[in-house]
């Protein structure tokens, strides 16, 4: 099969998947009593008619190519970003701290990206921005709560840029016998890690008991994590074929960046749990903000990039 | 025209710009006599709670505006007069001057509503400066007007006063429950309820 016929097929797959969801909804709403309203059931359609939106934006991305892709990953971590920086307290001696990330850091990273120079991409937040945003926060002449200050600053670029960045950088990676199909591991990153959100809800949603970590985030139940993790471990395995992996390989590694994903949507829910909120924002109906949907890739794709990038490139 | 291409094109803007997103926590966008009171930190301050209003009500609602800084003439005058119709009021008003409580009470005599800012400076720290007396003044000549808190959440974070780029931040304005004056209510005790609404619409500090 041709790399465009494959994703062609993919994404034909996954706009059936969500065909059937949307059927499933239907069904549940049209059992409710009529005249009824089921918060959860609400709240069910509204996340598959978003999944419509982002599989559909996603699969232009990829039909336009690198390009695409790119620039869909650049946006999601500028949406990112704008929602961490917004919740979290900044001075106003940040000010040009922030303009540092927003308008050099962050499209200067997927420039780096774009142009597949990773001796640079990988260094620049961790090492550049590291030392020049503290530099320019002091210029701020504002030493109250500095380190705090600077500490969240770096934090969020990491996450919501550096580490989101880290799915396009897929693309870079030459590994043999593998040319041209780059893009599938993206997808296989996505899919996996995504189900994986998804299977933990719908087990969560009818077989949790236990709850997990009530503190930090309350619905989150082990059920809905067990079943979750290894339904999506066991769907990134039956994906073995679009990846340079094996099947056994790719279990594996579908069941690291689970976990990892797991893990970051937890922390992330902890810092939310700090600022007292429940989202990270609005934009994407049901599933709160772009935070709330990327959290999860956020902390998998650079785990995913760096054991591809070690073993196969 | 121009005018109210301009207008639309700010407003625009501002959204864009900010996200901004009204949460009607404490009343409804009805058509009612108000003046909307809120935390200032940004000159932007009146452009988003102007843009965070529905169409309708935003043609009949005035912001406030410093005199001293806007009539400097050019196009700041221009936008202030003519793109927002701001009520422009001295403040530090002399003997011989107009009065500017009585210049607010007019507008809201022609069935306008208001935008305030009782801090009357834009406050460059963290929560809220004492209340400007001037919405005693007001409230007491005007009593049957509702006083709507408005938290701006995160603005004066977009572009502090001095900054010359704004950074795309998300904003939020919480609107919260009308006041009226209660009418055995003393200027201290008006001032501090006002204020202390407008507090309570703020996230925690940390």
């Amino acid at each position: 099969m041709s790399p465009d016929q494959t994703l062609f097929n993919v994404f034909a797959a996954v706009f059936a998947a969500l065909a059937v969801s949307s059927g499933i909804a239907v069904v549940l709403k049209w059992r409710l009593a009529p005249g009824a309203s089921s918060a959860v059931i609400d709240n069910l359609n509204a996340r598959i008619n978003a999944w419509w939106w982002m599989v559909g934006v996603l699969a232009v991305a990829f039909w336009i190519g690198e390009g695409g892709i790119i620039v869909l990953f650049g946006l999601i971590s500028f949406q990112a970003l704008r929602e961490y920086i917004s919740l979290t307290h900044t001075r106003r001696g940040d000010h040009r701290a922030l303009m540092w990330c927003f308008f050099f850091f962050l499209p200067v990273q997927y420039v780096l990206i774009a142009s597949h120079w990773y001796g640079l991409f990988s260094i620049l937040i961790p090492v550049y921005a590291f030392l020049l945003l503290p530099i320019s926060a002091t210029l701020g002449s504002d030493a109250e709560r500095f380190l705090e200050r600077a500490a969240k600053v770096q934090w969020g670029l990491m996450i919501c840029v550096y580490c989101i960045s880290h799915v396009p950088a897929l693309l870079t990676l030459e590994i043999p016998g593998f040319e041209g199909r780059n893009a599938q591991l993206i997808i296989f990153l996505v899919l996996t890690v995504q189900s994986s959100d998804v299977f933990q809800y719908v087990w969560g949603k009818l077989f949790g008991k236990r709850k997990l970590a009530p503190a930090i985030s309350p619905s989150k139940t082990l059920e809905g994590l067990v079943g979750g993790v290894l339904t999506s471990t066991a769907l990134g395995a039956a994906l073995f074929w679009m990846t340079p992996f094996n099947a056994w390989q790719a279990a594996l590694v579908a069941l690291t960046i689970n976990i990892v994903g797991f893990f970051g949507g937890f922390v992330l829910s902890a810092i939310k749990r700090d600022r007292g909120v429940k989202d990270w924002g609005t934009l994407i109906e049901g599933h709160g903000g772009m935070l709330d949907r990327v959290d999860s890739i956020s902390f998998s794709a650079p785990i995913f990039f760096h054991i591809v990038r070690y073993w196969w490139a | 025209m121009i005018e109210k291409l301009f207008a639309l094109l700010l407003c625009n803007f501002a959204k864009l710009l900010t996200g901004v997103r009204p949460l009607w926590q404490g009343c409804a966008p009805e058509r009612r006599l108000r003046v909307y009171f809120a935390n200032h930190r940004s000159h932007g301050d009146f452009v988003v709670v102007w843009a965070a209003l529905p169409p309708a009500l935003r043609r009949h609602t005035r912001p406030v505006a410093g005199a001293d800084y806007w009539l400097k003439g050019g196009f700041k005058t221009w936008l202030i007069t003519r793109v927002f119709n701001a009520v422009l009021i001295d403040r530090r008003p002399q003997q011989h001057g107009p009065n500017p409580v009585e210049q607010m009470a007019d507008a809201l005599r022609t069935n306008d509503s208001l935008i305030l800012f009782p801090e009357g400076t834009r406050n460059l720290g963290e929560d809220l400066l004492p209340f400007k007396s001037g919405i005693y003044h007001l409230a007491k000549s005007m009593p049957q007007v509702e006083f709507v808190p408005v938290w701006i959440e995160n603005l004066g974070r977009v572009m502090p006063k001095g900054a010359m780029v704004p950074v795309p931040l998300l904003c939020t304005l919480t609107f919260g429950c009308p006041l009226t004056l209660q009418p055995d209510e003393t200027k201290s005790e008006f001032l501090d309820r006002t204020r202390g609404a407008l507090l309570e619409l703020a996230p925690p500090a940390n």
